[in-house]
């Protein structure tokens, strides 16, 4: 009997899986793009604040039946305006004040949530999104916020590098540093509400931090990062569907799980390879003879 | 207490450059929020003048580079730098902060550390010209950074880096310097590879500010402000570091 191909039959029998490929590859373009700033910069926390912050928005909108994404970028507008009021004016760490910020907002999510019948389904989508049941359209929209962000880095670049080293260094260099703050924000959130459909609110984070964050254990300069970071993304969804449809597990939580083990690997791996290069010297005797 | 001190322009008389006013302050106070540490400080720099800050950490030094960066506002009295609000100018004033953060994760070679001393010229989109290319290696080359160039700013010694980052403050070509401790980490030829680069930038018209704990990056100076949470003294070498004035400045007499 002709057993087919089990990594490429799931995808070519199988519309829905199709598109759960496509969406997750542009997601982990999308992310590869946004994520590498957010590592560079340090904003993970931040990233982390709106991904949870958005979901109230997204709650409401579903209880009233409208478009999930227009209460992402609603609420993602509040969380953004809350995020950089703190920065500037809390007397606590911004950490503590924004940690606190997100939470609430979960919360007011859940709240939101519990008032619909279908309370456990609608969580549950909002967090872990519903990668098998993509559109066409939702694809589309997944293109559009590429675009996007691929438009907000060609214009940002050099000011986004600047500030990954120094604020102060932006701001010498003639680049404002409110402004361009607030743009990476932008990023972050259009990310943050292009994903969520996919792989949900909750796993947005570790496609947009694990995939930059294993490239920037890797890479010599900021565009190899990113390169390193879409691909790792892609391997990620590719693998993470693969097991989703063979061992008939969630297909967003595989993917983003498959992509943290790949930072876990090319951690240990730098790890051990950077040791390995700070013996070198002394070793070098050892060998000679 | 009025700090006046018209410094003298001597030295550039030996340059292709005409003298002319680069950094102006009257009655300028400066500190952080309400707290002012240095106040009615006159002061008239010309091309090619170093005026060295000399004091103990907290003694005011990175709060004056950091106004005349325009990182922080004045708190009173008026500042110029070439005729303009500090700040202003980010193509002509190039700045190194004391201790330029480098985190483990920035996936950046020496060089692109060191071009990055040409957005400032480059903005948003325009690409790197021959210009571009031949300022970051030209200040690379004076630097002393070409052994390590090509290797990630993670894996390089504390020195190293601070050779980098002087090295992308030059590759802007600016006409004014404002140095917080470029000698920090270095050892004796990194020193007076830094002292060599500094004249140089002089010879060429440009004012440079320096700050320093080494009374000896100040002998060459054209005039020299000793810091302690006010201004102990200002003028040139000569006058402003007698033994009173650096007691004053350090609590005790250094050698010198």
């Amino acid at each position: 009997m002709l057993a087919g191909n089990p990594f490429v039959d799931p995808f070519t029998s199988n519309e829905f899986m199709r598109h759960a490929l496509v969406a997750s590859v542009l997601v982990a373009l999308v992310c590869a793009v946004a994520g590498t700033y957010v590592v560079l910069r340090g904003l993970s926390f931040v990233g982390d604040a709106l991904a949870h912050g958005v979901v109230p928005g997204i709650a409401t909108a579903l209880l009233f039946g409208v478009s999930g994404v227009v209460g992402a970028v609603v609420s993602a507008a509040v969380m953004m305006t809350g995020v950089s009021v703190i920065t500037r004016k809390s007397r606590l760490s911004s950490d503590t004040a924004i940690g606190l910020f997100f939470v609430g907002m979960l919360a007011l999510g859940v709240i939101i949530t519990s008032r619909s019948r279908t309370f456990v389904g609608d969580i549950t989508r909002i967090l872990f999104g519903e990668l098998l049941g993509v559109t066409t359209s939702d694809l589309g929209w997944l293109l559009v916020a590429l675009v996007i962000v691929a438009i907000i880095a060609t214009i940002a670049h050099r000011p986004f590098v600047l500030m990954s080293i120094d604020d102060g260094l932006a701001r010498t260099s003639g680049f404002s540093v409110p402004f361009f703050h607030s743009l990476m924000l932008v990023l972050v959130a259009i990310t943050v509400i292009a994903s969520f459909q996919s792989v949900g609110t909750l796993l947005v984070l570790g496609m947009l931090i694990a995939p930059a964050a294993a490239g920037a254990l890797v890479a010599r300069r900021v565009s190899t990062m990113m390169l390193i970071a879409a691909l790792y993304g892609t391997a990620a969804s590719y693998l993470g569907l693969l097991a989703s449809y063979h061992y008939d597990i969630a297909a967003g939580g595989s993917i983003v799980f498959v992509a943290v083990m790949l930072f876990g690997v090319t951690a240990i791996i730098s790890a051990v390879v950077a040791h390995r290069h700070d013996d070198e010297v002394p070793h070098q005797h050892e060998h000679h003879r | 207490m009025t700090t006046k001190f018209p410094i003298s322009t001597n030295t550039i008389a030996k340059t292709m450059h005409t003298a002319s006013c680069t950094i102006k302050s009257e009655s300028l106070a400066v500190g952080h929020g309400h707290h002012t540490i240095i106040d009615d400080l006159h002061l008239q720099l010309m091309s090619g003048d170093l005026l060295t800050l000399i004091g103990t950490n907290g003694s005011g030094k990175s709060t004056l580079l950091k106004t005349l960066a325009g990182l922080l506002p004045a708190l009173a009295g008026s500042v110029s730098v070439l005729g303009s609000a500090p700040g202003s100018l980010p193509k002509r004033v190039a700045y190194l902060p004391q201790h330029p953060v480098s985190s483990h994760t920035l996936p950046l070679r020496a060089r692109d550390v060191v071009a990055m001393g040409r957005y400032a010229h480059l903005g948003l989109f325009r690409r790197e010209t021959a210009t571009d290319r031949a300022a970051v290696g030209d200040a690379i080359t004076r630097t002393g950074t070409s052994n390590f160039a090509d290797r990630p700013l993670r894996e390089l010694s504390g020195g190293q880096q601070q050779r980098t980052h002087l090295a992308q403050v030059l590759s802007r070509q600016a006409e004014v310097l404002l140095l917080d401790e470029p000698t920090a980490g270095l050892d004796l030829s990194g020193k007076y590879a830094i002292a060599e680069i500094i004249a140089a930038e002089r010879a060429r018209g440009v004012t440079v500010v320096l700050a320093t704990h080494d009374l000896q990056d100040a002998d060459s100076a054209t005039a020299v402000m000793l810091l302690a949470q006010r201004v102990v003294a200002f003028g040139p070498p000569s006058v402003a570091l007698s033994d009173d004035n650096v007691r004053a400045c350090f609590g005790f007499t250094q050698p010198h």
